[in-house]
């Protein structure tokens, strides 16, 4: 069993207590422990079930490659599931909790899979999908359902406790990784004086170099990690960042880091996380290098742990796997575990080294110390359920047939190290195989390319292959100075004992039968063994991306850290081909998972994104409006008064309107201004409509068309003077076709003298409708001198004044989207609200009332008048919607004009915009499709037509739509079914009529 | 996440400032045009896996749309320039012949 040493620990406080709880038992770690040596401190071996067997789990590893080890953290807004214990440092009240298991971590009825494993092979879930739909139904879906995912996820209905940030940076040379390498490699960039900054995923510097021993410049690792922090830190040009891990590496240089603020001091006020988003000239990864695991049957049972990682939890946090810790190895590196554990008071029954000619001097220092070295030797099997109780010895070459049975509580494995080339490799940098320590490393000739074509990342230490630690140090001021480009340093010395050659084990015993192979775990997460590998090779499965696909190797959240050059030995032996033949799988970012809180940064609540505001948003909120978005405005869709529906509030906004006197806020209208002399021939090309030949003073409807001829956007346009135009676009549009016409001057008319600007913003706009709406606007007018005619003579339907309404500087224009009386009248922004508030007191006799978006709806489509996003979807043009007076036939050209006449847009059985009437009066379902004679090629109903607009009436006390039917207008009085999708297998019939409902002869507006 | 130079204001621009517009140097089609020329200047675009030339607008920026020249599988920028012109300056071109001898030309 794993416990606390009496002594030791570089790096926890043992005078400061950290209480904690796992699976609500009460434990205590101290201050510099993470969760993981807290947790083997107690005793606690087994921490986790797996994904798809339910095996017992233990820690494996001390960091981020962490495979098994993953809890529930935190409770109510603060929890989260799948956090390595591995990475999450100790603070006090801590809660964590085991996953995936039920009832019980001890007792769990899920194991039960571990028992049929032999039914759930390799590509399990693509099988299934080859057996009959009831057998999906009725047996598959649910195994795979309760066997899907990992924790358990928070509760939907509470929020996120913390807050996270952004943060950008900018510098010239990034290094990642705070081990000696890296400290090295920014020691020697910094002296160029250039912007250097070094980050560190834990919370502390040196990396494993201090665990490791050796020395560096004739002091011991630690002192000189010290002094190079020390004088790191003095430098103005040097930002220093711990807890802070380098995610991902993008094009031309940028980086994501991920930093850990308050992970570990939660609710303290800080951001939880801040993502750092920093562009920098060079990159240095020194970001060390991850052990592997070796395959041998039972190498998952709880005990069972990288070597490294052993050594890792007594030297750093004084904490022993077990009393007796066997250590089984390829290399010469495991020795230094096995006198680690030996310098700790523990005992090492036996060193099992697979190499038949054994290790160097480490090796004599283990059996100078009375350690018992077994060469060309391989443990045959792991004993234990949910702790290791022993092992069997037997010969790397063989079967595995049993020599000896050892009694352990621990087993401290390595197969060899390999470099983490991930952030080399994310943004493309190309890997070697090497041969001579099995393990892919940074081709240095093929780097991520950056936007000179030089290349912008350069590995450094062992994240480049190099584990000798004076070839480290070499090795990293080599690329510390070339990332700065200029400038010499001589490298710090280190000397560490010499290392025998490793020799490459994939499988242990070399001759291991089905049934060790079937025990022998690659991926740890995803529960991925040796013969699953195996079997996806025999069953054709040559690439490595789609075995990984196939099996779920290096699937997981650990996404294959210490798994996959495993797997791919594996596989390439299967396949017959050398490894690098096999290749790797892509390593993209981020590194490990990182928070989704941290990626949203602040957008999220009330500055999720900015909001715009009329001039008289206020009063809207005070009047109690019910507001809906519209691009990144807020409209009032309706004013609901005390006690009345949304539904009952359109409708008396709309029988108001019709009889007295409406207000709209129509302040988000776009509009731009076009202005020069070629502003009428770019107008031409802009509008279907001819807009050069508009008189100054009129107003006219027109439409924009996209180049492949679709309609894109209306609105009325005014002509303002002889060079100037003011076009009125959809709410929500004007920044598009603002866009829109910049991009058609820049790019293709760029010698035409016109400018656009967009005016949106600079102006209130109202709405004035209602057949008392000049009443009110004289009312202003009265007594104020020199008032703006507002007579149907003075200013006629379809014409614009400018002039004094009121006090208020004002644009009159006379158009209607309702059709009623209509003045739509623009003040300067600063205006609008008092204008608003005039009109408000001005208009109580008249029986003013606001109405909103819904109302405005309702009013267009009882007039048949289209509105961009419901009669058109991208695929509409001007034809379909019965829009062809509004399409010139004089120009030569506008955009648009020629995909018109390609033959699908002439063809006429094109669905054609109709007015739709229900039999029973009842409102039309939104979207609904309707149903023609017989079935198409397919099998399934023919359809002609769909609904794009429909309302209830309130004026006619009807439902009312429109819609698009194939040769719509020549139907007219047919009646046409529309079944519903309610499940009621109801049918609704409607008959074809004219869009226009209401006042078709416009009686109405043109008072 | 592309770095490019905006050749109006000189500001290095980060991707997300700017907006890709696509294939650059596209002659227009208008009415009159056959359906073949026509089909080509709406849909037909070049996809290449090397030097490309694209349409830019730096829209969180100055507003301007420009053009740049690069590289669409090394990420390399051979330079940026503007958008009122019916082909690639001829430094442009050098920059890119520079480094590829034997790409033939932008059309």
């Amino acid at each position: 069993m794993s416990t606390r040493l009496a002594n030791g620990g570089r790096l926890i406080d043992r005078s400061k207590v950290k209480n904690f709880t796992f699976n609500g038992k009460k434990m205590k770690g101290f201050e510099g422990d993470t969760l993981a040596s807290a947790l083997l401190g107690e005793g606690q071996t087994l921490v986790g079930r797996s994904f798809k067997y339910h095996r017992p789990r233990g820690i494996i590893a001390s960091g981020a490659e962490e495979p098994n080890a993953l809890v529930n953290m935190g409770e109510g807004g603060r929890f989260e599931p799948n956090q390595r214990v591995t990475t999450t440092e100790l603070f006090d009240g801590l809660t964590a909790g085991s996953q995936n298991h039920w009832p019980s971590l001890e007792f769990d009825v899920g194991v039960v899979n571990n028992y049929v494993a032999r039914w759930l092979p390799a590509g399990f879930y693509y099988k299934t999908f080859m057996f009959p739909r009831a057998g999906w139904k009725h047996v598959f879906e649910p195994i795979v359902r309760q066997s899907a995912g990992l924790g358990k996820a928070p509760d939907a209905e509470t929020f996120d406790a913390d807050r996270y940030e952004h943060y950008y940076h900018h510098t010239d040379i990034l290094v990642i990784g705070g081990g000696v390498a890296g400290l090295a490699a920014a020691l020697a960039a910094a002296k160029s004086g250039k912007k250097v900054m070094l980050i560190e995923q834990t919370n502390h510097w040196g990396g494993r170099a201090p665990v490791d021993g050796g020395t560096i410049d004739g002091k011991s690792p630690t002192e000189w990690v010290d002094a190079a922090v020390a004088e790191l830190d003095a430098m103005d040009n040097v930002t220093l960042r711990t807890r802070t891990m380098g995610a991902g590496v993008y094009d031309h240089g940028y980086v994501t880091g991920y930093e850990r603020v308050a992970d570990h001091t939660p609710g303290d006020g800080r951001p939880r996380h801040r993502l750092w988003r920093i562009r920098a000239g060079k990159i240095v990864t020194a970001t060390g290098a991850i052990e592997r695991p070796l395959s041998f049957a039972g190498n998952d049972i709880p005990g069972v742990m990288l070597a490294g990682a052993v050594r890792d939890y007594i030297v750093n946090w004084g904490v022993s796997a077990g009393d007796r810790v066997v250590v089984v190895t390829n290399n010469d590196d495991a020795y230094r575990t096995a006198l680690a554990v030996k310098a700790a008071g523990l005992d090492v029954p036996a060193i099992i080294d697979a190499r038949p000619n054994g290790g160097g001097a480490l090796a004599d220092a283990a059996r100078e110390a009375g350690i018992r070295v077994e060469n060309g030797k391989a443990i045959g099997m792991v004993k234990g359920g949910k702790s290791v109780t022993g092992v069997t010895l037997c010969a790397q070459q063989g079967e595995g047939g049993t020599l000896e049975e050892i009694k352990c509580d621990a087993v401290a494995m390595s197969g060899g190290w390999s470099p983490v080339v991930h952030l080399w490799s994310h943004c493309g940098g190309k890997l070697n195989w090497d041969e001579a320590n099995a393990m892919f490393r940074p081709d240095a000739s093929r780097p991520p390319l950056g936007a000179k074509g030089e290349g912008f990342v350069i590995p450094a230490g062992s994240a480049d292959g190099e584990f000798d630690l004076g070839a480290v140090l070499e090795n990293a001021v080599k690329a510390g100075l070339a990332a700065a480009g200029e400038g010499k340093m001589a490298a710090p010395k280190g000397e560490a004992e010499a290392e025998a050659p490793m020799t490459p084990v994939w499988i242990m015993p070399q001759g291991a039968g089905p049934k060790k192979r079937m025990k022998m775990w690659l991926d740890y997460q995803n529960d991925v063994k040796v013969s699953d590998v195996q079997l996806a090779a025999r069953e054709g499965y040559e690439s490595v991306e789609h075995t990984k696909r196939y099996t779920t190797l290096g699937m997981a959240t650990d996404q294959g850290k210490i798994s996959n050059i495993n797997g791919l030995a594996v596989l390439s032996d299967a396949l017959g081909q050398p490894i690098p033949s096999t290749g790797t799988t892509t390593f993209r970012p981020p590194y490990t998972p990182i928070s989704m809180g941290s990626i949203a940064g602040e957008a999220r609540a009330e500055i999720f994104q900015p909001i715009r505001r009329t001039p008289m948003h206020e009063w809207h909120e005070e009047a109690g409006a019910y507001m809906e978005p519209v691009g990144h405005w807020r409209r009032p869709y309706c004013y609901p008064k005390q006690g009345e529906s949304h539904e009952d509030a359109v409708y008396r906004e709309v029988l108001n309107t019709r009889e007295n006197l409406g207000l709209l806020d129509a302040s988000t209208l776009g509009k731009l201004i076009v202005r020069g002399p070629d502003a009428g021939k770019f107008m031409d090309m802009m509008y279907t409509n001819m807009m050069s030949n508009l008189a100054v003073g009129k107003c006219r409807y027109g439409l924009m068309c996209s180049e492949n001829g679709f309609l894109s956007d209306d609105g009325v346009v005014a002509r303002i003077d002889e060079d100037t135009w003011l076009c009125h676009t959809t709410s929500g549009g004007a920044d598009r076709i603002h866009g829109w016409m910049e991009e058609w001057l820049q790019t293709e008319w760029w010698d035409w003298k016109v400018y656009v600007a967009n005016v949106t913003e600079q102006l209130a706009q109202v709405a004035v409708v209602g057949p008392n709406a000049r009443k009110v606007l004289e009312k202003l007018n009265a007594g104020v001198e020199g008032g703006m005619d507002l007579s149907a003579e003075a200013l006629p339907f379809m014409q614009w004044r400018d002039g004094k309404i009121g006090e208020f500087d004002a644009r009159a224009y006379r158009i209607s989207f309702s059709g009623e009386l209509s003045y739509e009248i623009a003040v300067p922004a600063s205006q609008g609200r008092a204008f608003w508030d005039a009109l408000i007191e001005a208009g109580e006799e008249f029986g003013v009332m606001p109405y909103g978006t819904e109302c405005l709806h309702i009013m267009r489509a009882e007039k048949g008048f289209i509105m961009i996003g419901d009669e058109t979807d991208g695929t509409v043009i001007p034809q379909d919607l019965g829009l062809n007076w509004a399409i010139s036939k004089k120009k030569e050209d506008f955009l648009g004009k020629r995909a018109q006449l390609r033959s699908h847009m002439t063809d006429p059985e094109r669905w054609k915009l109709v007015g739709l009437e229900t039999l029973d009066g009842s409102v039309l379902p939104d979207g609904a499709y309707a149903q023609g004679e017989g079935v198409n090629e397919n099998g399934q109903k023919v359809v002609i037509g769909r609904v794009t607009s429909t309302y209830y009436s309130p004026t006619l006390k009807k439902g009312i739509a429109m819609g698009l039917i194939k040769h719509g207008p020549d139907r007219m009085g047919e009646v046409i079914s529309f079944p519903t999708v309610d499940g009621t297998n109801t049918v609704i019939k409607a008959r074809i009529c004219d869009p226009v409902f209401y006042d078709k002869d416009g009686e109405k507006q043109n008072v | 996440m592309l770095v490019l130079e905006c050749p109006y204001c000189g500001v290095m621009a980060d991707e997300s400032d700017l907006h890709g517009g696509g294939e650059a140097h596209l002659k227009r089609f208008g009415p009159g045009s056959s359906d073949d020329d026509f089909e080509t200047y709406l849909f037909m675009r070049k996809n290449p896996k090397g030097v490309h030339f694209e349409r830019w607008r730096h829209v969180s920026g100055c507003g301007k749309w420009f053009h740049a020249a690069r590289n669409t599988m090394t990420l390399e920028v051979y330079g940026t320039y503007s958008a009122q012109t019916y082909e690639p300056p001829q430094d442009i071109i050098d920059a890119v012949k520079a480094k590829h001898p034997e790409w033939e030309g932008y059309k």
